[in-house]
């Protein structure tokens, strides 16, 4: 079978569902390791976070916080069209 | 943007191949997977488990489930496995799975209590509700709308992927994270045909019977992060890779949103079978999109509403006013805790997953149509007021039930807390006038509300021999226990049948045909080649022109002329950089062969149909008594096959059942009793 090299880089997307706050992240991969639709790839650099390589395809689940060991190190936000209102209630007029 | 010098982490095994062998091969790694690998393994057999996330947190559940279906034999119920299937029958107009059904409501209660044995919670054992009326003080089980009842159980489902995984490991079970199976490794068998009399091509000539025997020997593979080779030999095969998806909506920036079951979830079991001549019944049943938080919709459970798991939340209109919920009768109801109880004179409701608008006999309490509130002067937009119910239901809903159902937890539970929201004082906002806060065009079509699947029978078997089927890989599926139960089962006959089969000779051409496949798109360069999003763009728009909402022999055939064309000219063009873009472009390949399928079975079916959401305009008349049948389709040498099959195929489900299980019947008396 013919030798191929990969290639990867990362995919546009206007949203971005993944931000990592690097102070706090400590490079463990293990939300690269949970992610079911496998869109962050390990950073070139240890301990440093994974690159959220194909944003489009999230899926929004949360597996990837719900598995970091350091709380507040990955965020999750759905895409902003998508953030529901909620207003304060209502006394009923009637 | 990462910097140019970025290369891809995982090495590159292109080219390289393994041989592995078990007794039993499981396809598919969610709920359904898990338990069928679980049962074959605790018959003492040699298991594989493939899965293309990782198990831990992969299928639809994988970040959890709130409410647990048809657990008749849970020690609260109040009813018998024998009711509730035969309502969901009843219900479904008989174009539901009465076996699987029937497994579920039978074996359901017996996989929740496994979960909870692998550490999943199923009870509330910290005494978070004590005192609720939802709330079982002795076994401190907690239930979801029929009160009165009991059969369907509220769980933390968050904690079930995890546990499983867990179990697997324990077992022996070798899990292959990463790994795509791609197609069925098939042997014809010598001597004899099955017994399918009456099946005809669909130009309607009838074809003498002689459908040779094809055994399941396995399947074949790669992983998805190195471009390894692998080819699965098993004795016996279940498949368990969930629904096709992606059919008709497909949106190339947010693809991950554009469905409601995982981004991975998109049909590949069902390619898969019916390029191996399985038998498939129910894919012209199609609904009008329900779900797609790529545009037309919210994401599940994120928007206010009343159904599934916020029910019965209080809806209140732009006012203020408060929307009454009314029983089956339209009598108004005056407390929170009617919401939750049959009305008089009816034994019990049905709600949940694949139940919309009931009949008469097993509607629950429900809010007021939207056309009757417009006449009252009620006012857009509506809300979810939790302020206004008693402080468990509240909490129950806002923090359990969200929080456990899956991409709850922090999508919406934590991120709209970090907003601010607090359910006691504020409303959360529904769109559009329906209670999934969405607006779907008649053309953007979706496999819900129990879509059709592989054809089986009474041990989930499909027409491939030592082939089985569980989950949402089942014609007309729905829920997490009808997963789990369906997956057990499967597994256990699965099971049974390998203890009597030997290995299977794999053929040499067919490894390197699928090889050969498999690897092509890699050697097609990015600048001359067709990405795997504008392939799937244009499927989702040919299935949208012809076969939308209405259909007709001309379009359907225009449609395959054209997907047809696709496989000629744009198939060999598709383009991968590496294994990550090669898993979703056999993705998509996978979705061409399903809307294949798909345009075959509208073909098949000469009337159209309510139950199966189906609209033939070349045949406009509905449900003719000829017609209440399955047509079960498979392809044979290229031409596509239809048999038909009666719609209660499965005869008396208790008496059936019983006459197959009775050792699993001994086992779990012997269990009750030490």
């Amino acid at each position: 079978m013919k030798k191929v090299e990969f290639t990867v880089e990362q995919a546009p997307c206007s949203t971005a569902p993944l931000k990592y706050d690097e102070t706090l992240c400590i490079g463990c991969n293990r939300c690269a390791e949970v992610c079911q639709c496998d869109i962050l790839l390990p950073s070139a650099e240890k301990g440093k976070h994974p690159i959220v390589m194909y944003p489009g395809e999230c899926y929004y689940c949360g597996a990837c916080v719900m598995v970091c060991p350091r709380p507040g190190a990955i965020r999750l936000s759905h895409p902003l069209m998508n953030r529901a209102k909620f207003v304060p209630v209502r006394k009923t007029e009637e | 943007m990462v910097e140019e010098k970025y290369s891809w982490p995982y090495g590159n095994e292109v080219g390289q191949e393994e041989t592995i062998e078990s007794d039993v091969l499981v396809l598919g790694g969610g709920l359904s997977g898990c338990f069928a690998a679980i049962a074959a393994a605790r018959k003492g057999l040699s298991v594989t488990l493939v899965e293309k996330g990782a198990v831990e947190r992969s299928g639809s559940a994988g970040t959890g489930f709130d409410h647990w279906e048809s657990a008749c034999t849970n020690p609260c119920s109040k009813v018998t496995p024998e009711e509730i299937a035969e309502a969901y029958v009843d219900e479904q107009d008989w174009y539901s799975n009465g076996i699987a059904h029937y497994i579920e409501c039978r074996e359901g209660y017996d996989r929740l209590l496994d979960l909870e044995s692998f550490g999943g919670k199923i009870r509330d054992t910290e005494g978070e509700f004590v005192g609720a009326e939802f709330r079982d003080e002795k076994t401190k089980l907690m239930f979801a709308y029929d009160y009165e009842n009991k059969f369907t159980i509220r769980v933390w489902g968050s904690t079930f992927k995890p546990a499983l995984y867990r179990e697997l490991k324990r077992l022996g079970v070798r899990v292959m994270d990463r790994t795509e199976a791609t197609a069925l490794l098939v042997e014809k068998m010598s001597g004899g045909s099955q017994e399918i009399q009456e099946e005809k091509t669909v130009t309607g000539t009838k074809e003498k019977s002689g459908n040779p025997v094809r055994r399941g020997i396995g399947a074949m593979g790669m992983n998805v992060r190195t471009g390894k080779f692998y080819v699965l030999r098993a004795k016996a095969t279940v498949m368990a890779m969930s629904r096709p998806a992606r059919v008709w909506l497909f949106s190339a920036d947010t693809t991950g949103l554009c469905e409601f079951r995982p981004m991975q979830s998109i049909g590949s079991g069902h390619a898969m079978g019916w390029r191996a001549g399985m038998e498939f019944t129910m894919m012209e049943k199609t609904v009008r999109a329900e779900f797609s938080a790529a545009g037309r919709s919210f994401p599940p459970y994120g928007a206010g509403n009343n159904h599934n798991t916020w029910y019965a939340a209080t809806m209140v209109d732009a006012r203020g006013v408060e929307i009454p919920y009314v029983d089956r009768d339209g009598r108004e109801l005056k407390t929170v805790s009617e919401r939750y109880y049959p009305a008089p004179g009816q034994k019990f409701f049905l709600k949940g997953g694949v139940i919309d608008n009931p009949k008469y006999e097993y509607r629950g309490p429900e809010t007021l149509d939207f056309e009757e509130l417009m006449k009252r002067g009620y006012q857009l937009p509506f809300y979810a007021d939790l302020s206004r119910m008693p402080e468990q239901e509240r909490r129950v809903i806002w923090g359990m039930m969200v929080g456990e159902e899956a991409k709850t937890k922090i999508p919406i539970y934590q991120n709209y807390t970090d907003r601010g929201f607090d359910p006691e004082q504020h409303m959360l906002q529904s769109y559009g006038t329906g209670w999934q806060s969405a607006n779907f065009l008649e053309q953007e079509r979706q496999f819900f509300g129990a879509p059709g699947g592989v054809m089986h029978d009474w041990d989930l078997k499909t027409n491939l021999v030592g082939v089985y089927a569980a989950g949402d890989q089942l014609y007309a599926s729905d829920c997490a226990g009808f997963a789990c139960a369906t997956g057990y089962y499967a597994g256990r006959k699965a099971a049974e049948y390998a203890k009597t089969a030997a290995l299977g000779e794999v053929c040499r051409a067919d490894v390197e045909t699928e090889q050969e496949r498999l690897y092509a798109p890699l050697y097609v360069s990015g600048e001359d080649g067709v990405s795997w999003k504008e392939l799937n763009m244009a499927i989702s728009k040919a299935m949208q022109n012809y076969c939308g909402g209405v259909k007709c022999e001309a379009l359907l055939k225009e449609g395959l002329d054209l997907l047809e064309s696709f496989e000629q000219e744009i198939v060999p063009k598709l383009t991968a950089a590496n294994p990550h873009e090669l898993m979703r472009v056999h993705e998509v390949l996978d979705i061409l062969t399903v809307a294949e399928l798909v345009l075959h079975a509208s073909l098949a079916r000469k009337s159209s149909s309510v139950p199966l959401c189906f609209n033939r305009s070349d045949y406009p008349e509905l449900d003719p008594v000829n017609d209440r049948k399955h047509i079960v389709i498979r392809r044979e040498n290229g031409a596509v096959m239809t048999r038909d099959v009666s719609l209660g195929f499965f005869g008396k489900l208790q008496a059936e059942y019983e006459k197959r299980n009775q050792d699993y019947i001994q086992e779990v008396a012997a269990r009750e009793k030490g």
